[in-house]
Order: C-alpha cells, then structure tokens, then sequence
C-alpha cells in the first residue's frame, strides 16, 4: 500500500493553498495516509492549518531555525531523511516545489514525474510535455520512492474540515551553510491570488504601456479578478514578472480567464488551456487567441473595457 | 574561474509539435531544431560573466547523437572556449543529465556552472537542482540577476511571491529564467572561427553514469481540444454571455 509525504509550501506564518491541491492528488492514488511534512523555524500556525485538510492523516513538523526560509539546499536533505518509510513524496509544482522537490528526488537517487496532471494508478501518471501539445503517461518503477511535483491547476483544493494530528519530528541531518537568504520583494497586492482565483483578467503587448495598465486592474477589480499578464507585457515592464502566465509563468484554471490584447502565443496558451471559459479581446480577429476562446470579441481594448463596466451596472 | 554550461538541443519553441497517431512519441523528422532558449540565456550570462573578467573559460556541454556537433558549433560561434559533447542515440532524463554533469564537473572543477531552468521540450525542470544535491553544492534557480563576487554568487531569483534574493558560495549551480539577459546573435565571422574551437567527445557509456531507466513514458497523446467557441459583436452581448454561464 501506498504512504504519501506531502511538503507543505508556506509563507509568513501561512499555509499556501498549493498544498491542499498536492493533497487532493495524493487522495486520487488511494494510499493508506497521507501526511504533511511542516518544515518551518515556527511551524505551528502553519500546521494547524494543514491538520485542517481533508484526506490528511497526520501532520509532521520540523522547527529549526535553519528553516526560516525556504532554501532547497537546507530543506532537502531533511526532506530525503523524513522521507524514509513513504512511496511517493509530493509537492506542488509552484516555485517552491520546483526547486526543492528535484533536489530531493536526486539525494533519494530517483528520477521525478514533474507536473502531474492524472493520476492513473499508483506508479501511471499523466503530465504535460512540449508546452502542453502532448501529453505523456509515465510509469515509475515500483521499487523506488516516487517523487513528483503536482500541477496544482490541474487539480482541485481538498476541503478544509478534518482534524489531523500534529507530531513533532527529529531530522538528525547536518544542514549545509553555503546557501544564504538576503530578502524577498514581494508583490503587495489586495487582489486575489493569481494561482487560486477563479476569475483571471490578463493584459498583453497590446495594452501598450504600464500606465495604460490601469484599465485591467480596474476592470479586474470590478468583477474580482486576479490579474495576469503575457510575457510581452512583463518583458515591456507593465507589470512585474509573478504576474506572467504561461509555459515559464504560472499555469493557472481559473473558471473565468479574460484575455485582452494578447495574441495567443503557443507558451501562453499553455498556462490557460484547463481554464473554465476562455475570453478573448483583440483588435486582430486573426490573432491565435481566437482559436482557443469559448467567447471572442475583436474590438479596441480601450473602448470595450469602459463599455463591458457600463454594461455591469 | 571556468564556467560550465549545460545547451541542449530541442524542437524549435514555434513548432507546435504533432503526436504520432500511434502515440510512440511526437514527430521530430524534419522539424526545426535550435538551442533550447533558457540554455541562449545560460551562455549569455556566461559569457558576460567571462568579458566581465570574473571566468577566464566558458565551456559548453551537449548531451546528444552524433549529429548534435552543429548545435555545439553554434555555442562555439556564439562564444564559448570549447564543447564537450557526451555521445548517446538514447534519450536522456534529467538524473542521467544530473549524472552526466557531475563527471564533467569532477573532471573540469569549474567554479560556475550554468543551465537553463527547463527544456522547452520535456519542461521538467529537473537537471540543475539534480546536480546541486549530487554534487552538495548549493543552487540559485530561476535567476533574474546574478552578481558575483568574493568566491560567492548574488542570485535574485524569480518566485511565484516576487523576487527573491540569496547569497550562495562557488561553486554553485544557477538555472537561467527569461528575464536574466537577451543572449546576442552570432556573427559570421564567428562560425569561421568557430571551426576551429576544440570539441571533445567522450562516448556516455565511458563516464561510469548509472543510466537505469528511471522513469518509463508509455504513451503520448494529443492533448484534449476545447470545442469551438462563439464570436460577439459587443460588450452588451459579451455580459449577456457571460451572466448566462454564471460568471459575473
């Protein structure tokens, strides 16, 4: 039987909704637990909100200080000894999960499915390759511990009403000092989360300049909508880089994705292909976008915007 | 300092690939194949880094069929000091590339070494944090900067959260994101010069590498199309949809 360590992704003292998707993965491969691995310098608050996940059997903390910051090179080798026992060890294929869960699946000496979108059966998973224009079915060897990465849009939150116990766990590893955090500039933003909201309004190249910008944060806020953005508009400095959505960006399954002044580039495409309703607004009726888009609309972005919020009220 | 950079060969990032209709794979006869960008933004840095007087050497490293010489002049031409290109018809995941490296890296003891954060191909992300572990040395991934000085790396990195800053010692592994620079274009002269510019080839079963298929990929397939969707004339009738569906 299968026994699933899931690393919980935090920030600030708070449980991203990452792990919760991690977990609703873990459930689809039928295992007998799944526990949630807290690697923090005060991983309480952050536990408690994981004991909460549905399908969650067990909650393991490791509090050191060495793990005030989420450093690959720290977190791993604790993660590769925690590990011991488990068949799988997932981690959600954020930023986070990325550059720690290789890291991890090297020490283990195994190979790692990154990206998994199915669960076919314990060791069969299905994963994305190419951007997104083919999709592969991998098997992993029975003998080794699986370590995967979970694309989270691909995968709903497991819901928030279970009651799992909280255990501290003693990592006996020596943890290396070459690798230091400086500081994180982050975003300040009351919008909602881009990787998490079901409405998403993106610009692109063809909003035209960062002040221009303001009319999809507008419009965004109008309807509750996270904003994103094209790698044209992140390159040409509209908006910062955690805004872009994409094969290089966040790949996100919002129910409502509004994609205005962007053309429709194969590596865009790829980060909004799972969402709900796909909308297009484009000057270029022949742009790419269209191909996709469940509603089209060519038109000049700056008269339809102002028109679509009138037409809200 | 030598710096060591991983440049892969892949299908070119505007070719929307096709799967076999027998789901063996994915057509690759007879489709463009260029550098795979992140590894462009690899050499690039690397490059800088060696006109900046902190490399004295920038070597590249190519894992791939015999044929893969052409891409490797490319690199050469771009300007890289020389190639080594590890020889293998197989297909190679990220932990034998990981493997592969880090015989390299014993071999050249470079003080740097720089890949790209993905191949557009497989996109698994894999290889540089692999090599970090493997060789316990520490890894700055996803780099939008990189400053180096002092025997250590300044990396600010790309997170979902924003931008991120660590401060790690050489020699370290960093994986390039697209924004760390824009890699130059090769000049003529350049691929004349680049004739002569050394390339070793060593076989990869003559490394020692454990190879053991890790991962096995059992079938391809076309992804799920979405049905063909609607065109409206105005905002009124794209509200009117869009209430319809229960969006707004």
């Amino acid at each position: 039987m299968s026994k699933i360590l899931v690393i919980a992704e935090h920030l600030d003292g708070k449980l991203n909704g990452a792990t919760a998707r991690a977990v609703s993965a873990a459930a689809a491969v039928k295992p007998e637990g799944i526990d949630v691995l807290v690697l923090s310098d005060a991983p309480d608050a952050v536990a408690t909100e994981a004991a909460k996940i549905d399908g969650v059997s067990k909650v393991l903390t490791v509090a050191r200080a060495e793990n005030a910051h989420p450093l690959a090179a720290v977190l791993a080798p604790q993660v590769a000894q925690a590990a011991v026992g488990y068949t799988h060890v997932f981690a959600p294929s954020t930023t986070f999960g990325k550059d720690l869960a290789p890291r991890v699946a090297a020490l283990l000496g195994v190979g790692q499915v990154s990206d998994v979108v199915t669960v076919e059966s314990s060791h069969v998973f299905t994963r994305p390759i190419y951007a997104g224009n083919a999709i592969i079915t991998v098997e992993a060897p029975a003998s080794q511990t699986v370590v995967a990465t979970i694309r989270t849009a691909s995968w709903p939150a497991a819901a928030s009403s279970g009651s799992a116990p909280v255990e501290a766990l003693a990592i006996d590893v020596a943890l290396p000092s070459h690798t230091r955090f400086i500081e994180l500039k982050q975003g300040k933003s009351d919008r909602p989360d881009l990787q998490g909201a079901a409405k998403v309004v993106s610009g692109g190249r063809g909003v035209g300049s960062k002040e221009n910008f303001d009319i999809i944060y507008k419009f965004a806020d109008r309807i509750g909508a996270a904003v994103g953005a094209s790698r044209a508009a992140v390159d040409a400095g509209y908006v910062p880089n955690e805004l872009q959505v994409g094969q290089t960006g966040k790949i996100i399954a919002p129910e409502l994705y509004m994609a205005i002044g962007i053309s429709g580039a194969i590596q865009h495409l790829t980060g909004i292909k799972d969402a709900g309703t796909i909308v297009a607004i484009n000057k270029d009726g022949e742009a790419p976008i269209f191909e996709i888009a469940d509603i089209g609309l060519v038109g000049d972005l700056f008269k339809i915007l102002p028109e679509l919020e009138r037409a809200l009220d | 300092m030598k710096i060591l950079v991983g440049y892969k060969r892949v299908v070119d990032y505007n070719v929307r690939v096709q799967v076999k209709a027998d789901g063996t794979g994915v057509v690759t006869e007879g489709v463009k194949l260029s550098a795979n960008p992140f590894d462009d933004i690899a050499l690039e840095e690397a490059l800088r880094l060696r006109e900046k007087g902190v490399a004295e050497e920038v070597v590249i490293v190519g894992i791939g069929p015999a044929d893969l010489t052409a891409h490797l002049r490319n690199g050469l031409a771009m300007g890289a000091n020389r190639a080594i290109h590890v020889t293998t018809t197989e297909a190679v995941q990220p932990l034998t590339a990981a493997r592969v490296l880090l015989k390299l890296v014993e071999k050249e003891s470079p003080g740097l070494v720089i890949v790209g954060k993905q191949a557009i191909d497989d996109d698994a992300n894999q290889t540089g944090q692999m090599l970090a572990a493997l060789w316990d040395r520490p890894q700055a991934t996803f780099a939008g900067k990189v400053e180096i000085a002092d025997g250590k790396a300044t990396v600010a990195r790309e997170v979902d959260a924003g931008m991120e800053t660590l401060d790690v010692d050489l020699p370290a592994v960093i994986t390039t994101d697209l924004r760390l620079n824009e890699p130059r274009f090769i000049k003529l002269p350049d691929i004349m010069k680049a004739k002569s510019k050394p390339i070793d080839v060593i076989e990869l079963g003559s490394l020692g590498v454990d190879t053991g298929d890790h991962l096995k990929i059992t079938h391809y397939a076309a992804p799920p199309k979405r049905s063909k969707g609607v065109m409206v004339k105005d905002a009124a009738e794209l509200v009117a949809a869009l209430k319809h569906k229960g969006l707004l």
